[in-house]
């Protein structure tokens, strides 16, 4: 199939995807609110009390030092929730076969449905990641360089939660024990995500800029690895769902 | 199911429940592998100059996640590749088999470094890169296995199957350096791991690598046979019921049928 049906097809996926979520309100109504109510969760299970020392005189409060891992914690669990939802509403009514009886690229299906979890979960992870810095006081000294790194990260971060997470969850679709099986399936092949996006933006916020962009760039291979397998594999994993 | 020249021949071959002769002898040498090793780690190779005694728990620690993480995890990916290619339904229990008793290696692979760790280390968890990026391991081919347990259409199960096999492989790598790199900047190097092994010492260590390569031959011998019967079982029973239903009703046994 030539490479424009397979964008093509792909942009058909990604707007129907996004039209069902402007109809349906799930990601903006319940996985948005589960992802602020981590961030709160998080204040309780690490006392905002606990201070750890900086520099010569300062100190900051644990719960800041750990801000970076937890945005992406809460981004994860969240994405758990957003694929639920991407694959809940083909298998629900069966319409995974109808995709594939439309004609479509399977791999312009693989990018359209990751490409809708992408901006499901940027915009998910962007009221995080200001939900965190409002409520854990990370008295972060911004410049430009931390802020771009932070964006980049994030961007990158979440391709790769979007990428590898589609196809896990099309490895899982169909089958009754889909809500607990995909994450069984999905958060270790995640884990080096966390790992990467935890130390890019420990780096973006406290420590030495330039430390980060390896990490993003570790980061940006994961996502396009899959991104690739996703585009190959998705014709025979469709095929059986 | 789909069938290869290796199925109607296995058929024949795998007949009964019992071992057969190439079981018997693998696992006759794997336990004379295990009466040599024992003496050899607990009795005879001397204690290690940093670690003592603690060193002895290497001689089957190290040996078996060679066979979990590389040995066994890498027949289920190649045994994965076959089926993707040819549908065999020797490689697809070939591979099952193998995931199986390489989670079981890597659960042993975590006891055993932990135990190592108390006393080495003072605790049992130190988030060393390696027995990290083995606990990630552990659950990875968990959900290999919990995919494979799914009540679903044998083929599409294989297949789907097959195609985590190779990805989760792949993935063992991924997981595996990105630990370390993630380790590697807060500690250096991983701490007593880089011992120097000579004379007896280093013999131990061969054995129990030869020790537990035997062991896993056996057990993938009798796992994959167990896995056969049950396909066995699975399609002879269904085979079965279709003629039983198909008796009950004189009209559907003629020759429309």
């Amino acid at each position: 199939m030539s490479g424009s049906s397979l964008l093509g097809d792909a942009l058909l996926v990604f707007g129907k995807d996004l039209r069902i979520e402007r109809s349906s309100k799930v990601v903006l109504s319940q996985v948005l609110p589960f992802a602020l109510m981590i961030l709160i969760l998080f204040g309780f299970g690490i006392s905002p009390d606990i201070r750890v020392p900086i520099g010569a005189d300062g100190s900051r409060s644990v719960l800041a030092q750990v801000t970076p891992g937890l945005i992406f914690l809460a981004i994860l669990f969240s994405s758990l929730l957003a694929l639920g939802r991407s694959f809940g509403v083909e298998a629900d009514d069966g319409t995974l076969d109808a995709l594939r009886l439309a004609g479509l690229d399977p791999g312009g299906i693989f990018i359209g449905k990751a490409a809708a979890v992408l901006v499901q979960l940027l915009s998910v992870g962007s009221i995080v990641t200001l939900g965190a810095f409002l409520l854990f006081d990370t008295g972060v000294d911004w410049t430009w360089g931390r802020a771009v790194l932070l964006v980049t990260t994030l961007g990158a971060a979440t391709a790769g939660i979007a990428s590898a997470g589609t196809i896990y969850s099309a490895l899982a679709a169909g089958l009754r024990v889909r809500d607990t099986l995909v994450p069984l399936l999905v958060i270790p092949v995640l884990a080096p995500v966390l790992l990467g996006a935890g130390q890019a933006a420990d780096a973006a916020l406290f420590g030495a800029v330039a430390d980060g962009w390896p990490w993003v760039g570790a980061l940006a291979i994961f996502a396009l690895l899959y991104i690739g397998v996703g585009i190959l594999s998705f014709d025979s994993l469709l095929e059986d769902a | 199911m789909s069938s290869t020249g290796t199925t109607t021949n296995g058929s024949r071959a795998f007949a009964g429940p019992t071992a057969s002769k190439a079981t018997r002898v693998v696992g006759l040498m794997a336990l004379a592998g295990i009466a040599l090793l024992l003496p050899l780690a607990l009795l005879w190779s001397p204690p290690e100059i940093d670690q003592a005694d603690a060193v002895r728990l290497f001689y089957v620690h190290v040996p078996s996640a060679t066979v979990a993480l590389y040995l066994a995890f890498g027949v289920t990916c190649l045994g994965s590749l076959i089926y993707l290619r040819n549908q065999s339904v020797f490689w697809d229990l070939m591979a099952h088999a193998s995931a199986e008793i390489g989670v079981v290696f890597c659960g042993f692979v975590l006891i055993t470094g932990m135990l190592w760790g108390r006393p080495t280390w003072g605790v049992y968890w130190e988030w060393d890169p390696r027995i990290t990026s083995t606990a990630i391991t552990l659950i990875l081919y968990l959900g290999y296995l919990a995919l494979r347990r799914m009540d679903l259409d044998p083929t599409v199960r294989s297949k789907r199957a097959a195609f985590l096999g190779i990805i989760s492989f792949c993935n063992l790598f991924i997981i595996k350096y990105s630990v370390e790199w993630w380790r590697g900047l807060h500690q250096g190097q991983t701490i007593g791991i880089d011992t120097q092994l000579d004379g007896l010492m280093l013999f131990t260590f061969a054995w129990g690598m030869v020790t537990f390569v035997l062991i896993f031959a056996w057990l993938l011998m009798h796992r994959f046979r167990l896995g056969w019967l049950e396909l066995q079982a699975t399609t002879t029973s269904l085979d079965d019921a279709i003629a039983a239903r198909r008796a009950e009703s004189p009209q559907l046994t003629g020759e429309g049928l």
